[in-house]
């Protein structure tokens, strides 16, 4: 009973985290156009995008090989399972042992991998400086997110994220310095990590300075579609992943009991609202970089999380 | 056992012999690969037998120094060095079976080939001084013939020069180590040295010889220089195992001598084995983004994978220092897992390098590109060993990093304020350099197989052969089978870590679903298995959906680029450009690296030009100097050479009073 019960949460939040994350991104875009004294899209528009595009025919470069075609699966299905094992409104969730927070980076990081492979595949400009340029930013952006989950797993004893999550909303936590710094740093690898401003523009499209874009340039119909859901759900993950280690109120502990499962799903909502916004406000204030000052903005990410774990090594008490 | 590992090893010692006699005739090839593949394998099992047995075996013959005879002997940590050594000899030497039809001169390779194989076995059976430095030497004299096996190309004659000083350097530090570890007794024997340890300044003395005698055989920075150099000269069967194989021994080692032989180490011992681990990783692969030729790459990437290795260790020596066994344990599994599993992708990687220098005759990787649809099963397989050494997951590659991770988050429990300082530091470099992996191989990949053809040759490649393909297949699967069940792996080389660790991880089979808990699963845990399962299943699911209720139409149309296609291929992203970021990145500080842009005058009909320059700093800085003092006191020197027969003799009779000053105020 109880493993169907765990079975039942865990594809639970499988079908949540899709349903979502395009909503997720419906509401941000929203957000950003109000802001911008716009209409905007409906909330649902992504839904309707990701319909339109799996009904048209894939229209393939005549020397786009395997890899190609199989990469978006592959990608989407990477994130979509790392996105699966960050709680969300429940924590001790079936397979949450499957992958700790570092595996679960490095599945995000075979997705880029792969994506990166595809630009190339063509054998065009563009593609070429998309997966470059993608690169060039997981280089640093990589780095930076194993010290930050270095300094919260000293903190909490554990890369597992449920333990994590339990001992984050245990009144042991306290105000530390190493975690105001790793969340800063958190902040600003999401921001590089989605390719949101101001390392990458995400309504861009034909401009040099785009780079996840330019990568998924040659793709269209369902594989396209497929790129933009992972896209979806990456954002999800990154705003789940903050919720869950610096904001881990509401989430519900390994039990079936209604009422703390509605609690759980209700401060969920209200996490992404309020992420959402804080997002939404944050693209609309800022200008976008030029890409060589993005290694500054990630290497400052990587500092501020590099002092974050020596404080950690240095003190316990930090 | 190891009276059995040593007949394999004199058959190979015959085998040689053999070689020169057969390298005329058609049959040569076949004989000499296939007695080397059957012999590996004898020597395979003799080491699973030994490490899952339990069992030591050892064997004392009447040859070498006479008071002393030469000890062989089969522990766990020769079982386990044993398995990947001959895992990789089998490996590479079927690959050869069909790779070497394309050898153009048969007798300059086959008698060394098994000559090679045997020296690397000796250096790890040997349970002596005296026979591990012979053993040693050997092993580089034969691998140095085949660096130079095609020696009418300059470039790989120096490349030998090179590897011939570096590796005659490194014996040295190796020899005066082993004359530490004997002491004034001057007993040679293993066995002798592990029961009188040396007192505490000499074993410092001793850990600084052999991390750099062993290190710079493993191509530890910055004695790395020979190893880009003489790695891809030889022939790539040889390369792979002198990438994914000799490193190994070299490992070994040191791992023989700082772990078994120089008695308990002290807390201070693992810094400069984790300073030097993490910036030969981080430097390795800066370099390997440099480069153009794709043996290089994957031969500066070794250096890389050498560096996570001593990393992991540094902190195996800090723990045990500290007394935390299980820690330790935790350490030197990572170490030798990933020991394990960069044998297995190198060969790979190298084994597919060859592949392609075969069907192209091309190493530079501007003139190549699409081979994706030229070579598939070759691209397949490339593909699964980049991913692996890029660590990604489910992969092999990513256990043996995760398992690092994970033992540097145990470090905090140090005492020292030094480590303290030092393991956070070398977290974070190690972290660099797998992102950097990761763009390394990207590029490697992306700009040999992916893309357009660059050139002629490129667009004419072919499929190798089929038993090479098989080869690098078995490898291919290897790394899988690794990256899912680790735990079987991992349990295996308790008994390794017994002996020199001091401890064991526990038991990761008897884990619910054959997960990988390093502590305990509270603290950690990793399942390939499932990741690799729900990945497969997810994929599967979303591509069975979409086609049966959306579209699986495809239609083929021309390159869109934004609707600006170029038909030249030389508009595609090159290596140079991919690594430009990277380049302005971190080669402006490391490597001096700087970008020129000629642009010619409007109306001029000359073409604009880019160059980039990187520097190596390490030649710079120390190579470039000792060879100028070198050749500068040489030509001092030299007028000794043209003295008359009354100066010699003076000079003989002022050397006999000195000496035998020193000798009459010796106390």
């Amino acid at each position: 009973m109880a493993l169907i019960h765990d079975l039942l949460f865990q594809g639970g939040q499988m079908l949540l985290v899709l349903l979502l994350a395009p909503l997720l991104t419906g509401f941000v875009r929203k957000v950003k156009a109000r802001l911008l004294r716009r209409r905007g899209p409906p909330l649902l528009q992504p839904f309707r995008d990701l319909a339109r595009l799996l009904r048209k025919d894939a229209v393939l470069a005549e020397n786009a090989s395997w890899l190609f075609r199989v990469v978006p699966y592959l990608m989407f299905a990477a994130t979509w399972v790392a996105a699966s094992l960050v709680p969300t409104f429940r924590s001790g969730l079936l397979f949450s042992w499957t992958a700790d927070l570092i595996a679960l980076i490095a599945l995000l990081g075979s997705a880029r991998f792969f994506l990166a492979l595809a630009g190339m595949d063509v054998g065009t400009g563009f593609g070429g400086i998309g997966a470059s340029r993608e690169m060039m930013i997981a280089s640093l952006a990589e780095p930076a997110m194993m010290m930050i989950v270095f300094a919260i797993a000293l903190i909490a004893g554990s890369t597992q994220l449920s333990t994590m999550a339990a001992f984050m909303n245990s009144p042991e936590v306290g105000l530390r310095v190493s975690l105001g710094l790793a969340l800063l740093a958190l902040i600003i690898v999401a921001v590089a990590e989605n390719a949101r401003i101001p390392v990458d523009n995400p309504a861009t499209h034909l401009e040099l300075t785009m780079v996840h874009e330019a990568m998924v340039l040659e793709y269209s119909g369902r594989h396209l579609a497929l790129i933009e859901l992972a896209t979806f759900l990456k954002l999800l993950l990154y705003m789940s992943l903050i919720a869950c280690l610096f904001a881990p109120w509401g989430i519900g502990a390994a039990t079936a009991d209604p009422a703390e499962i509605a609690i759980g799903v209700a401060s969920y909502v209200a996490k992404l609202v309020a992420g959402s916004f804080l997002l939404a406000v944050f693209e609309t204030a800022i200008a976008k970089m030029r890409v060589f000052r993005v290694p500054q903005f990630l290497g400052a990410a990587l500092m501020l999380a590099l002092l974050a774990t020596l404080l950690r090594f240095v003190s316990r008490s930090f | 056992m190891v009276i059995d590992a040593l007949l394999a090893v004199a058959a190979l010692l015959l085998l040689a012999p053999a070689g020169i006699a057969l390298a005329a005739s058609p049959i040569g090839r076949p004989t000499v690969y296939g007695a080397s593949l059957a012999l590996s394998l004898v020597l395979v099992v003799a080491g699973v037998v030994s490490l899952s047995g339990h069992h030591e075996s050892a064997a004392t013959l009447p040859f070498g120094l006479p008071w002393l005879g030469a000890h062989f002997r089969i522990d766990a940590l020769t079982a386990f060095f044993l398995i990947v050594v001959n895992l990789g000899s089998a490996a590479a030497s079927l690959f050869a079976f069909g790779y070497s039809k394309h050898e153009k001169f048969p007798g300059r390779v086959l008698p060394f080939y098994p000559a090679y194989l045997a020296g690397m076995n000796l250096v790890l059976l040997s349970a002596d001084a005296f026979s591990f430095l012979v053993s040693w030497e050997f092993m580089s004299l034969s691998s140095w013939a085949l660096v130079i096996a095609h020696h009418h190309l300059r470039e790989n004659m120096r490349a030998g020069y090179v590897y011939l000083l570096m590796a005659s350097f490194g014996t040295l530090s190796l020899l005066f180590a082993f004359g530490l570890l004997a002491g004034a007794s001057g007993d040679y024997a293993f066995d002798t040295m592990r029961a009188t340890p040396p007192s505490a300044e000499l074993a410092a003395l001793v850990l600084i010889l052999a991390l750099v005698g062993a290190g710079s055989k493993a191509g530890l920075v910055p004695l790395h220089a020979w190893l880009p150099l003489a790695h891809p000269a030889a022939p790539s069967q040889v390369s792979a195992l002198m990438s994914g194989v000799m490193t190994k021994v070299a490992v070994y080692g040191f791992i023989r001598i700082v772990f078994d032989l120089a008695g308990p180490p002290a807390w201070w011992w693992s810094m400069p084995v984790l300073f030097v681990g993490a910036v030969t990783a981080v430097m390795g692969v800066l370099y390997a983004l440099m480069q153009r030729d794709l043996k290089r790459v994957l031969a500066y990437s070794t250096i890389e994978n050498i560096g996570i290795v001593f990393v992991a260790l540094g902190l195996a020596l800090a723990f045990k220092a500290n007394a935390m066994n299980f820690a330790a344990a935790l350490a030197m599994t990572a170490a030798l897992l990933h020991v394990l599993n960069h044998s297995l992708f190198k060969n790979l990687l190298f084994c597919g390098a060859g592949a392609v220098l075969a069907a192209t005759g091309e190493r530079d990787m501007e003139k190549l590109g699409g081979l994706i649809h030229r070579m598939p099963r070759t691209a397949f397989v490339f593909l699964v060993g980049c991913a692996a050494v890029s660590a990604l997951p489910p992969l092999n590659g990513f256990v043996s990093e995760w398992l690092v991770f994970q033992a540097i988050l145990l470090s905090p429990q140090l005492a020292s304020w030094g480590l303290k300082l030092m393991i956070p530091a070398a977290g974070a470099l190690l972290a660099l350099s797998a992102a950097l992996a990761g763009a390394c191989f990207v590029r490697v990949y992306g700009i040999a197989f992916l893309g357009r053809p660059r050139s002629n040759a490129a667009r004419d490649a072919h499929e190798s052969e089929r038993v090479s393909v098989v080869a690098m297949g078995l490898l291919a699967a290897a790394c899988l089978v690794l990256g899912i069940l680790p735990g079987f792996a991992i349990d295996a080389l308790a008994p390794v870590t017994y002996l020199v660790a001091g401890g064991r991880m526990p038991v990761q089979t008897a884990v619910e679903w054959l997960s990988t808990v390093p502590i305990a699963e509270s603290r950690s845990s990793y399942n390939g298995m499932l990741v690799f399962v729900f990945i497969a299943a997810s994929g599967m699911i979303a591509a069975f959906v979409i086609h049966r209720l959306a579209s699986d139409k495809i239609r083929r149309g021309a390159i869109w680029d934004c609707g600006f296609p170029d038909a030249s291929t030389v508009t595609q992203y090159s290596d140079d450009s991919f690594a430009q970021p990277i380049r302005r990145i971190f080669g402006t500080v490391v490597f001096r690296a700087r970008e020129i842009g000629e642009m010619p005058t409007p109306s001029s009909t000359a073409p604009a030009r880019f160059t980039a320059i990187v520097r190596d700093p390490i030649w710079d800085t120390l190579y470039a100097p000792l060879t100028e003092f070198v050749a500068f006191t040489a030509e001092k020197l030299n007028v000794l050479q043209f003295l008359t027969i009354r100066r010699y003799l003076s000079l003989v009779f002022a050397a006999l009073v000195l000496l035998l000053l020193v000798l009459a105020s010796w106390p």
